[in-house]
């Protein structure tokens, strides 16, 4: 049953996938083709590195709260355009490579993440509270200080960064599509290596040690894909706090395992599904753009909330 | 067999172990006893390998549980730990299933399956195994985690309190299935079990290790132990014993 769901996920991929490739499909077929081609292409590798990351992520917290945006991403990837902007000005910025910027970009960022995250993590393991304050208080930080720098541009530099502050999936280059690409297909390649010892994992630490797991390296190294897989989809199209949470949850209900082996993919596809069903919608049958992120966040938040509510204990 | 010497253990500041020698034969049930803070639990995960001692050493069949790698280790020495938080989403057989991890490491077999419903109906979980956990009762739970540390089939079983939530048919239940599997036998396992409730352990122990503040009270065969006197120096209060069927009975005063 789980297999037929996972490939039925699949399927429904592909279909949509072509549904958001040839509908009305008119004119310079050739040039639409390559501008569809490129942001499907964005929106699956959004989608899947964001819906693996937050598997791996809530194996790790052993809690399916949470989701590894709630660190305090989008935080830190404002402060760094906003740093950019402030330090290069508005034409420097915009003359950085698309290449060369998404790869110092992802590379810084997973720097952070793996310093947060062993701060997070030492001694085996990080409480819900513990996470949830850290994301907020890093959070806090990262605006504030990103907003005494926000005054200090001229109103031209500063729309630059209001521009750079939301997920946008239109501005992605063939160059760091590539990149992604490579890394992405690394990156879950090796979270599928992984999966029978996070099956383990997610018995929680006591256990899986008397399993005779080597729980702790583990952890490390599933904290460092995370980082990884967040890191390249937030330089690629910007801060997506809640989609994580909204793919995990949706891939749980639909594909009911506790084999990582499944859920990760599961995850990864919905995660896939959501974006470029929501941007499918809105580009071609609404007729809006650049909303997407905004309905995405709306809905994980009121997704989180819900969740929250739900519990007994968090 | 397990032999241990001058073991000790610290948690920050606080000295929970000193200098703790001891074996413990094959076969039979070695119960731990003594009052809350005693070391207990720490001794039991000493010896499972999952706390590192600051000095000392321990050998389980000549096996260095901090030195060998994690799945030998577990091969050797299963240990169910006090009312674990299990996050997961599972159904009893998964559960129980996981015990037979450290023999396949993720690529489970045919005779991984048959070892997991030998486990289930050892322990009266099969009319359960389709159930999720979150279903479950506190004890139906405990026993579902006793099945997985069993289907470890570890020659060496380390249980921490498994009588906690169990009610008193349960507990004699499970004791009783204990103390028959580690009779002699083709696949004879040997128990050494922390235990709070002092009659279970005078009903079931072969042995019986008693701590006090970190150190070893008292420690033998259970009839020599489950003495009045012996257990006024261990638990700082008097108790009667009387004897019942051969076993002792022990009654606070």
């Amino acid at each position: 049953m789980i297999k037929r769901r996972v490939t039925w996920l699949a399927l429904a991929m592909l279909a949509l996938s072509a549904g958001f490739l040839l509908w009305q499909l008119k004119g310079p077929t050739g040039f639409i083709l390559t501008l569809r081609g490129t942001k499907l292409a964005t929106l699956i590798m959004v989608g899947a590195a964001t819906g693996a990351a937050t598997i791996l992520f809530q194996t790790v917290a052993a809690n399916q709260l949470l989701t590894p945006g709630l660190v305090g991403f989008d935080a830190l990837y404002v402060f760094l355009q906003t740093l950019l902007v402030f330090l290069l000005g508005g034409v420097g910025y915009a003359a950085i490579p698309a290449a060369a910027g998404f790869l110092a970009e992802a590379g810084l960022m997973i720097l952070v993440a793996v310093i947060v995250f062993r701060l997070l993590f030492r001694n085996g393991g990080a409480d819900v509270i513990r996470i949830l304050l850290t994301g907020v208080i890093l959070g806090i930080m990262l605006r504030g200080l990103a907003e005494l720098l926000q005054r200090l541009l001229d109103p031209a530099e500063f729309s630059v960064v209001q521009q750079a502050s939301f997920a946008s999936f239109s501005a992605v280059s063939p160059a760091q599509l590539a990149i992604t690409g490579t890394a992405l297909a690394i990156a879950l390649f090796l979270c599928a290596r992984m999966a029978p010892r996070l099956d383990v994992a997610a018995l929680g630490r006591p256990v899986a040690r008397g399993l005779g797991l080597d729980y702790d390296r583990l952890i490390m190294q599933a904290l460092a894909l995370v980082a990884a897989l967040v890191a390249i989809s937030t330089a690629l199209v910007g801060p997506l706090t809640f989609l994580g949470l909204l793919a995990a949850s949706l891939a749980r209900e639909l594909v009911p395992t506790h084999r990582h082996a499944w859920l990760i993919p599961a995850a990864a596809l919905t995660g896939a599904l959501i974006l470029v069903a929501g941007q499918f919608v809105f580009e071609r049958l609404l007729g809006q753009q650049s909303t997407l992120s905004v309905i995405v966040e709306f809905f994980g938040g009121l997704l989180f909330i819900a969740l929250i509510f739900r519990r007994r204990t968090l | 067999m397990i032999e241990v010497s001058n073991l000790s253990y610290s948690a920050g500041q606080a000295q929970i172990l000193r200098d703790i020698s001891l074996t413990i034969p094959q076969g039979g049930i070695t119960a731990i006893i003594g009052p809350n803070g005693a070391g207990k639990s720490s001794l039991l995960h000493c010896i499972a390998g999952l706390l590192t001692p600051s000095g000392g050493q321990v050998r389980i069949d000549g096996l260095d549980p901090f030195d060998a790698p994690h799945r030998d280790r577990a091969r050797a020495v299963a240990l169910l730990q006090q009312t674990p938080r299990i996050a997961t989403r599972l159904r009893v057989r998964e559960l129980v299933a996981f015990g037979r991890w450290p023999h396949h490491g993720g690529r489970p077999g045919p005779e991984d399956a048959r070892l997991t419903e030998e486990a289930l109906a050892t322990f009266d979980l099969t009319p359960l195994a389709d159930r999720s956990l979150e279903t479950l009762s506190g004890g139906q739970r405990q026993r579902a985690l006793v099945a997985m540390t069993w289907a470890q089939s570890a020659p060496w079983l380390l249980l921490d309190e498994p009588l906690n939530a169990l009610d008193p048919k349960y507990a004699r239940d499970l004791m009783e299935r204990l103390h028959d599997l580690t009779r002699p036998a083709p696949e004879q396992r040997s128990v050494v079990v922390v235990i709070h409730d002092i009659n279970a352990a005078a009903g079931w122990a072969d042995r019986v290790i008693a701590l006090k503040d970190g150190e070893i009270g008292a420690s033998g065969p259970c009839n020599d132990i489950m003495t009045p006197a012996t257990l006024h120096a261990v638990f700082g209060m008097a108790f009667d014993v009387i004897d019942h069927k051969q076993r002792p009975v022990v009654i606070a005063r």
